[in-house]
Parts: C-alpha cells; sequence; structure tokens
C-alpha cells in the first residue's frame, strides 16, 4: 500500500504574526485553522480528522477538537519535535488512504517569543526521560547539541564557517521579499562570519529566529481536492525515521533524513535531482547541510561546496531552498518549522510564492523536516509533493 | 581556566533506575553499561541492553580515560561560557559530559581526556572530563 496519489494538500496558511503576547495558543491554533480553511474553500462541518503535536495545549487533539468545536472520527497527536507536521501530512493521507478521514486538518502554534524561550537554554524534558540525568546538568541546549554536529563535520569533512554562512546568506536573499520575515535584511558571508559567536563554531546569524504564531494544513481526498477551486498539490511519497545516540555508538555526522529520504523518494518515483524546490528545515545553518547530504542532493561531505556561492538562492542557484525565508529569517513559531516548510513548498506548487523567489514552473517540491536536537536525539520527516 | 568554578551546575535528577550511577560517582566511579550476552558496552547505562535487548547487563567502571569526539563552548546567554562534549571513552562507547580546567580555545577534537568529578548544586558528583595530564 501506498500513498502515492491517495491525497492532496488543500489549504494552506501561516498566520502573520511573529509576536503574539496577547493571544493564547489555543487562540493562534484556531486562528490559523480559520485561515487554512478559508484558503481551501472548506467549512469546519467538512473536517472529519485532527493531527497535531504536543504544542497543542491541553490533553493535545482532545482540548483543541473541544475549543475548536470539530465533529471527527479520526485523530493522531504523533510527536517528533519541529519534524511533526511534516509527518502529520504523511499520517493524514495514510489515514485517508485507509478510508479512516476524508478532510484532515493539522495546526500547531506557539509563542516561545512572548515567552522568553531561547536556544541557549539547557532543555529538561522532564524526570521520567532517561537520559535528562545524563544530560541536562552538563547544560545540553539546543544551540550547543548542533555545535557539536558542526564541529565534527568540519573535523571530518573539511566544512568551513564560510560555507554554512552561504545558507544564511541565501535565507536573506529570499527574506526581503517577505513582509511578514522578522529579519528582511540580505546579508553577507562576511556579516555572518561577524555575528557573534554563541555555542562555537556556531554563530548568531547561524541561528533561526524565535517567533510565536502558528500554521495550518488540510490534506484531502483526492475526489474533494478536485472539487475545490485551488491548485492541484498532489502527496508522491513520505518517510520518517528517528536517530539516536545508539547506545553510546555517537556518529554526529549522519542524520535520519539519511533514512527518511530514501523511503519518501522510493514512494514518490523520483530522484534527488528531478526536485525543482526544496523546503529544507533550518533551525540552524548546520541543519540544512547535514540534510542536503543525506536526501542525496549531494554527497556526504560535500554540502559545504554544494551550499556554497549562492547555489540555494532561487534564480541564480541550482536548488532554490526556503523561499520565504525559512527558519533561519522568517519565522520559527513554536520552535518548531515543520509546518512552514510545507505551506513555502504548497505556495510554490500552486505558483504562489512570492514573485521574485517563485522557481518558474515548479511542479516537483521537497519538503524536509528535523525535530529534537541532532547533538542527541532527533528525527526527520520528508514529503514530496506534486503539482498535478 | 576553570569556568565550571563559578558555574553552578543542576543536580542530576536522580531515581530508582540510575541510583547506582550516581552512588557509584559519589565514590568516585564512572559506570559503563556492558551486556553479558552480547558483550558490548552501552552508555548511559541501562538495566536491559539497547543493543540486543538482553536483561544481563553489568554496570562495569571505566577506566576514566578517553578523547575528545566533538565539543563546544557556550559563549552566550548563560552565566558563565562551559564546555560541552562527546567524549568517547577507551571501552568505545561516547557520553555526553563537560570539559573542566582547559582553555576551551586550546581544545581538539580527538585530545586525550580524563575523568574529573565535579560536585553539582545538591552535591551530587558529576563525571566531567580534563587534558589527560602528562
Amino acid at each position: 500500500m501506498t500513498i502515492n496519489g491517495k491525497a492532496y494538500v488543500v489549504g494552506a496558511y501561516e498566520h502573520p504574526t511573529r509576536k503574539a503576547p496577547d493571544k493564547s495558543v489555543a487562540q493562534l491554533h484556531a486562528e490559523s485553522a480559520r485561515g487554512t480553511l478559508l484558503d481551501a474553500g472548506l467549512t469546519k462541518e467538512d473536517i472529519d480528522g485532527y493531527f497535531c503535536a504536543t504544542d497543542a495545549p491541553g490533553l493535545g487533539p482532545l482540548s483543541m477538537v473541544d475549543y475548536m468545536g470539530l465533529k471527527v472520527r479520526h485523530v493522531d497527536s504523533t510527536e517528533t519535535g519541529g519534524s511533526s507536521y511534516v509527518v502529520h501530512v504523511a499520517h493524514a493521507a495514510q489515514a485517508i488512504a485507509m478510508g479512516k478521514c476524508n478532510v484532515a486538518l493539522i495546526t500547531l502554534a506557539g509563542r516561545p517569543r512572548s515567552e522568553g524561550s531561547s536556544g541557549t537554554q539547557a532543555r529538561n524534558y522532564g524526570a521520567a526521560a532517561p537520559d535528562v540525568a545524563f544530560e541536562f546538568p552538563y547544560g545540553m541546549a539546543t544551540a550547543n547539541g548542533y555545535a557539536m554536529v558542526a564541529r565534527r563535520h568540519m573535523y571530518e569533512f573539511g566544512t568551513t564557517s564560510e560555507q554554512l554562512a552561504w545558507i544564511k546568506v541565501a535565507a536573506s536573499q529570499h527574506a526581503q521579499y517577505n513582509e511578514h520575515a522578522i529579519l528582511r535584511n540580505v546579508v553577507t558571508v562576511e556579516d555572518v562570519m561577524e555575528s557573534p559567536m554563541i555555542a562555537d563554531p556556531l554563530r548568531r546569524l547561524d541561528c533561526c529566529v524565535v517567533s510565536d504564531g502558528g500554521g495550518a494544513l488540510i490534506v484531502a481526498r483526492p475526489e474533494i481536492a478536485k472539487q475545490l477551486k485551488r491548485p492541484l498539490v498532489k502527496i508522491l511519497g513520505a518517510g520518517e525515521a528517528p536517530k539516536n545516540q545508539n547506545g553510546g555508538k555517537v556518529d554526529l555526522t549522519t542524520c535520519a533524513a539519511a533514512l527518511s529520504g530514501p523511503a519518501a523518494f522510493a514512494e514518490a518515483g523520483v530522484k534527488p535531482s528531478e526536485i525543482q524546490y526544496a523546503s529544507i528545515y533550518d533551525s540552524f545553518t548546520i541543519t540544512v547541510l547535514m540534510q542536503l547530504e543525506d536526501l542525496g542532493f549531494c554527497k556526504k561531505g560535500e554540502g559545504g561546496k554544494f551550499v556554497a556561492d549562492g547555489n540555494l538562492i532561487s534564480g541564480s542557484g541550482k536548488l532554490p531552498f526556503n523561499t520565504d525565508g525559512g527558519g533561519l529569517c522568517n519565522n520559527h513559531p513554536a520552535n518548531r518549522g515543520g509546518m512552514t516548510k510545507v505551506i513555502e513548498a504548497v505556495r510554490q506548487l500552486r505558483g504562489e510564492a512570492h514573485p521574485k523567489v517563485q522557481v518558474p514552473n515548479c511542479t516537483l517540491a521537497l519538503a524536509q523536516g528535523m525535530g529534537g536536537n541532532l547533538g542527541s536525539r532527533h528525527a526527520s520527516g520528508t514529503l514530496i509533493m506534486e503539482r498535478q | 581556566m576553570n569556568t565550571t568554578a563559578q558555574r553552578t551546575i543542576p543536580a542530576p535528577l536522580r531515581n530508582s533506575e540510575n541510583e547506582p550511577y550516581f552512588a557509584a560517582a559519589e565514590e568516585g566511579k564512572l559506570l559503563v553499561g556492558k551486556c553479558s550476552d552480547c558483550s558490548e558496552y552501552h552508555f548511559y547505562p541501562r538495566t536491559i541492553c539497547p543493543h540486543c535487548n538482553s536483561d544481563s547487563v553489568e554496570w562495569l567502571p571505566s577506566n576514566g580515560k578517553g578523547v575528545i569526539y566533538s565539543f563546544s563552548t557556550m559563549r552566550r546567554g548563560v552565566p558563565v561560557p562551559y564546555t560541552i562534549a562527546y567524549v568517547t571513552l577507551d571501552e568505545g562507547v561516547s557520553m555526553m559530559t563537560n570539559i573542566v580546567n582547559a582553555d576551551p580555545d586550546s581544545l581538539n577534537i580527538g585530545d586525550k581526556v580524563e575523568v574529573v568529578f565535579e560536585p553539582t548544586e545538591d552535591g551530587t558528583p558529576l563525571p566531567m572530563f580534563q587534558p589527560l595530564s602528562g
């Protein structure tokens, strides 16, 4: 059984806020849901499946289904960190293919900016998490976990900070056209190199923004998608995989995209070289480089060369990425970037990206999510979609 | 430069499963898991082997020596800079830790290090690593 052709993304909405001190998280979920319903041309009554992760307050889908007044026959609260929403699209397609629902709503929202969240704070997932006693006291945060990946990659393959900086440069080239982006100034490699060191070798401009906000998607059965007045975005394939410390056999230079990527490409029946646009999770510059290698856009160890000299910039580079400005410049709502990765890929396939960054005749796109921490345990979600 | 001297280190969250590890730390020992069935070491120590699922697991003292696998010094957003690292122990497993009693700018992947126990907020000692002397 496959999800190839069994479901379409019919609604995609990115909440325009980047700072929402006066809104509740539930409210941001509901506003995002309302936005995606308007985008799709559907009503609340059409929704019969609901998907969310632990950014949804209370008892996840139970609290949100109640709050939004949904009447659903299928719920899924799969939690894989920031990649959750990429995985939710795949799970929604599976549920539709299995006849468990016809129209699935996926929502995300959070207010880390208003709540003062920072990637330099040590993360404590609670006493019951078996790893916490062995990691939290050492100050394992988000930034220094990814920094250890970057340093090891530099050691094994000769990757340079200047090469990583090109990823931010490309994101900033795109963000200048996004009126909602937090960082709209175009930056140079020198600007990145001169920004303050946060967790070496990662500098401030190697890091994503912290933003409030949200987003929502609707996935629907083909017969329903074809009745709507929106461009058709068909789901071709998906993959998901976790990776961790493997009982102490730590290997930081390969991530779980090496597993989720081949699964998605096989199900979709396409090759990396055929992808015209890629949304690549960009919590940090190194996150992008690792996933590009592990998805097969270049060989392992050659990511530095691949991203250099503007190769990710729409219009001039070979692989246009994150044309909304990504998490690096635009938006990283709830510290979880998987939702916005799918949304911008849908915009590209619909031809609704900003004209300055729209990939001409974009018919094949990839959305790649990464959750957790590449420095300890993480989960990858890969999604391949086609304009029909 | 001893960066941990001024840094408040949170106490580890001890529970019934990890208690022997921290009890051993109080005696100056660093324990690693070793499976009696598949003979593989693992870290952090567990009661069931993460490699072969056997419940015949021993927690044995490491010789406390290893090499730096990777590291990063947090320089912003924290009261005192500190260096997080993975150290690959002589037993073959890598553990998350801090590098102390060293100038962070002088560290390199592959450097030889040895365990040293640093007190946390509640006094529980935590295994950290310093450059191998001599």
